[in-house]
Order: C-alpha cells, then sequence, then structure tokens
C-alpha cells in the first residue's frame, strides 16, 4: 500500500489542499477532486490535446502529469479563463468563427492557444497550425479554429482590458 | 480508465539526495524527470515502479551556458529552453532544430533532453544528436561524477551506460571547429512524431573545400541510436556532390538490426534512413 501525499494546489485563483494518491494524474485531479469537467480525457496519451490546461504558465497535457508534480504549483484551467459569467477574447472567437463542432477538444484547443497568444499575440496562420500541432480535432474543423484564433488574436490587441487571470 | 500501478513517490531536493533515495531503494526505484516518456510507459505499466523519485524540481540542473571550448546543458533543460537558445542556435543548429521537432508545444515545455537521452527511445530524436555532437556525458552516482562519451552511451534498446544508483547531470559539447554546418532530418510518425528515421548531421570542411570530419547518427530506423560509419568514411575526405553523397548515404543502416513495427518494414526504414540522412548532410553543407 503506498502512502497518500498532501499537495497543495492553487487553481483559477483558489488554493486546494487534498490527500491524493501519488499515481492519480493531474487531469483525474481536476476533474473528479475538483470537479472542474472543462478539462477532458481524449486519447489519454499525451497526443489529442483534449487535455491541456496551464501549469505554472505553461501549457501541458495533464494526462500525462501527475498531481503531485503539481505541488506548490499554480493551474489554471477553461473555468479560470474569463470571470464567471463572461467569455475570454479566445473564447469569444471560437464562438464567432464556429471553432468548434462537437466541442469535444475545444477546451484543449481554447488552453493551447492561450499559450500561443501569450508568447506570440499575432501568429501567422503557419505559427497557428504549429502552436495547436498537439490538438487534434476529430470533427476536422481545423479551418475555422485557425480562424478563430486569428479573431482572438485581433480581440486581444484591440480590446484595452484583456482579461488576465489568476494562476498565470 | 489508464492509471500507473501504485507507487510511493519521493520528491528529491538535491542530486544527493535523489542519489541516497536511489541507493536505499535499488531496482525498485525510477528516476521522475518531466515524465513524458516515463508517465506514458507507467500509464501502459511497461513499468511498474514501485518508488518514484521525482528530481524534476531540482532547478539547479535546468541550464544552457558557455565554457571556453564548450557549452553546457543541464539534464533537466526543457526542449523548450533548447529550442529557444540562442546560443545553441549560433554553435549547434541541428539541436533547437531536431528539439522543436519533438511531440508538440506541450510536450516541450515538460520533456527534458537528460530524461530523453536517459529513457533512450531509439525513436527519440535527441540520441541521435547527442551522439553526432560527440556529447560528453556527465553522470553523478555515490563515488562522484563521471563522464560517459556519447559513443559508449547507447547500449541497446532503451538501455544505457548509466548504472542503477547514477543521474545524468550534464552534456558537455564541444565547440566546432573550421568550418562546420549541421542539421537534423525525420520522417516523423504524423501522430506521436516519433522518428520512423531520423538523422543527425555535422560536416566540417577543410580547406580544399573537401570533407574534413563528419559526424553522422541515425535515429528512429535502427534498434539503437547508431553513429553510421560507413557513410562517414564514404564522406571524409571526399568534394561532396550529390552523387557522392548518394553513395555515402546509401550505407547508413548496413550490418545494424532494424526496427520492425506497423509504422514500416526493415525495408521502408532502410530507405526512409538513407533519404533523411542525405536531407540532413545537404542542409549541414548549406549551413557551412
Amino acid at each position: 500500500m503506498t502512502t497518500k501525499r498532501s499537495i497543495t494546489v492553487t487553481v483559477n485563483g483558489q488554493q486546494h489542499q487534498t490527500e491524493v494518491e501519488p499515481r492519480m494524474l493531474l487531469v483525474h485531479y481536476l476533474r473528479e477532486v475538483l470537479d472542474l469537467t472543462g478539462t477532458h480525457i481524449g486519447c489519454n496519451t499525451s497526443q489529442c490535446g483534449a487535455c491541456v490546461v496551464m501549469l505554472n504558465g505553461e501549457a501541458i497535457k495533464s494526462c500525462t502529469v501527475l498531481a503531485v508534480q503539481a505541488d506548490g504549483g499554480e493551474v489554471l484551467t477553461i473555468e479560470g479563463l474569463a470571470p464567471e459569467g463572461g467569455l475570454h477574447p479566445i473564447q469569444e472567437g471560437f464562438w464567432e468563427k464556429h471553432g468548434l463542432q462537437c466541442g469535444f477538444c475545444t477546451p484543449g484547443m481554447i488552453m493551447a492557444s492561450y499559450q500561443l497568444l501569450k508568447n506570440n499575440p499575432h501568429p501567422t496562420e503557419t505559427e497557428i497550425r504549429r502552436g495547436l500541432e498537439g490538438n487534434i480535432c476529430r470533427c476536422t474543423g481545423y479551418q475555422n479554429i485557425v480562424k478563430a484564433v486569428q479573431d482572438a488574436s485581433e480581440r486581444m490587441s484591440t480590446s484595452a482590458e484583456t482579461p488576465v487571470p489568476a494562476g498565470d | 480508465m489508464s492509471v500507473p500501478a501504485a507507487f510511493d513517490y519521493h520528491p528529491a531536493t538535491s542530486v544527493d539526495e535523489a542519489i541516497a533515495l536511489l541507493q536505499q531503494y535499488g531496482d525498485e526505484a525510477k528516476l521522475l524527470a518531466g515524465g513524458h516518456s516515463l508517465i506514458p510507459a507507467m500509464k501502459l505499466r511497461l513499468s511498474q515502479p514501485e518508488h518514484l523519485i521525482d528530481i524534476g524540481k531540482i532547478s539547479s540542473l535546468s541550464y544552457i551556458r558557455e565554457e571556453q571550448d564548450h557549452i553546457v546543458i543541464g539534464g533537466l533543460t526543457t526542449y523548450v529552453q533548447i529550442e529557444q537558445s540562442d546560443l545553441l542556435r549560433k554553435h549547434f543548429p541541428l539541436l533547437p532544430e531536431a528539439t522543436s521537432m519533438v511531440g508538440d508545444q506541450q510536450v516541450r515545455n515538460r520533456g527534458t533532453i537528460g530524461g530523453s537521452i536517459a529513457h533512450s527511445d531509439p525513436a527519440a530524436d535527441l540520441p541521435g544528436v547527442v551522439l553526432a555532437l560527440k556529447a560528453e556525458i556527465v553522470v553523478q552516482g555515490p563515488q562522484g561524477k563521471r563522464t560517459i562519451p556519447a559513443d559508449d552511451f547507447f547500449v541497446d534498446t532503451f538501455t544505457t551506460a548509466l548504472a542503477p544508483d547514477e543521474i545524468l547531470i550534464e552534456f558537455r559539447l564541444p565547440k566546432a571547429t573550421g568550418s562546420t554546418g549541421s542539421a537534423y532530418d525525420k520522417l516523423a510518425n504524423k501522430a506521436s512524431h516519433y522518428a520512423i528515421a531520423g538523422c543527425a548531421a555535422v560536416i566540417t570542411r577543410g580547406q580544399d573545400g573537401s570533407c574534413s570530419a563528419a559526424s553522422i547518427a541515425i535515429t528512429g530506423a535502427t534498434v539503437r541510436t547508431i553513429r553510421a560509419r560507413a557513410v562517414e568514411n564514404a564522406l571524409v575526405g571526399k568534394q561532396l556532390s550529390e552523387t557522392v553523397i548518394a553513395e555515402a548515404v546509401s550505407h547508413a543502416t548496413d550490418g545494424e538490426d532494424m526496427i520492425v513495427d506497423i509504422h514500416g518494414s526493415e525495408e521502408y526504414r532502410r530507405k526512409m534512413a538513407a533519404v533523411v540522412a542525405r536531407r540532413a548532410i545537404m542542409r549541414a553543407l548549406e549551413r557551412i
């Protein structure tokens, strides 16, 4: 029998202290312990990107990180991107440009786009496609996803008050 | 649901502490760095360590710096840090180039060079680069540090010269002398981005324009990362025309055991290894 460990993780600005089994994956911690089910589990093999969240300011695949590795860290999930009831410019872009069909890949797409635009506020189409290469859309809606990120890029450059959420 | 078998978790705050834990738990322990090879293997239960020693937060092992005759890279330096390093771009362009082809942005944020080399997946990109650059690999164990030349490091599939109680701490890359160019090229699996065949090439041209030194490594195609000595021998001393290069790369995997799986037969991999080797050598030449 293994020893549980106490971890402290700040998720979307709120600090949580929890006893977890060391083998618990971060995505299961977010979904099952904190009930933040916006982060999805797709392939579960670090290829599809449905589980992307920000950990300490970097996009990561939360199916391939242990919850204990996030101890002391800050996590931002899709739920924390915009204040309650509002939408982040990237979410608005995906809405306006029909950047989703079934929506399963969308939280991961948006979080990957968040890192992309944070590092490169005005990416070219090639840079967007490369930035999202770790995210798979099985509806194959890539054209509109690219348009959504371009739209978000414009929104974020014109918006005087781009929300910068806690945890990042 | 795919979760690892149960284990005890030991976060180490220093190399000495990690070595002491390795000595304590022996064969039942594994080191965790970025976790992007080990955690997938644990989820598939291909690896079931009873003790996981997390060295991922030892920040003193994360650096890229210049010394007199070497560029040195700490074992826990991430792919993204390598990809973005101006120092590495200037001295060894194939290293950031190969790193930019690993997985995707999220994987590169977490994965480390030390983890990749210690794991020694024959389809990984960096073992070939480390081999072609003739890196000196510094490891530390209970008796202190020792340096292993890259040529002696990759023993077999997933098997290296690293002892069970040692930690890979640093790569020392000797600076190139003379007119040298380098490049990495690969045929990638579309889903995983692992190499079906890859080649790291470092080419030096002498005063008369002929090839004075060549260091060519093959990844992905062979059961372990190898130096393609037959290719190197066929290049050195020659003026590197397209004909000379084409003849040389036809020997890229001579006598080597090949990986055969759903992504490629032996014949296909031998041919693709020659193709990526030609491309890498051509691009290395353009960079001289």
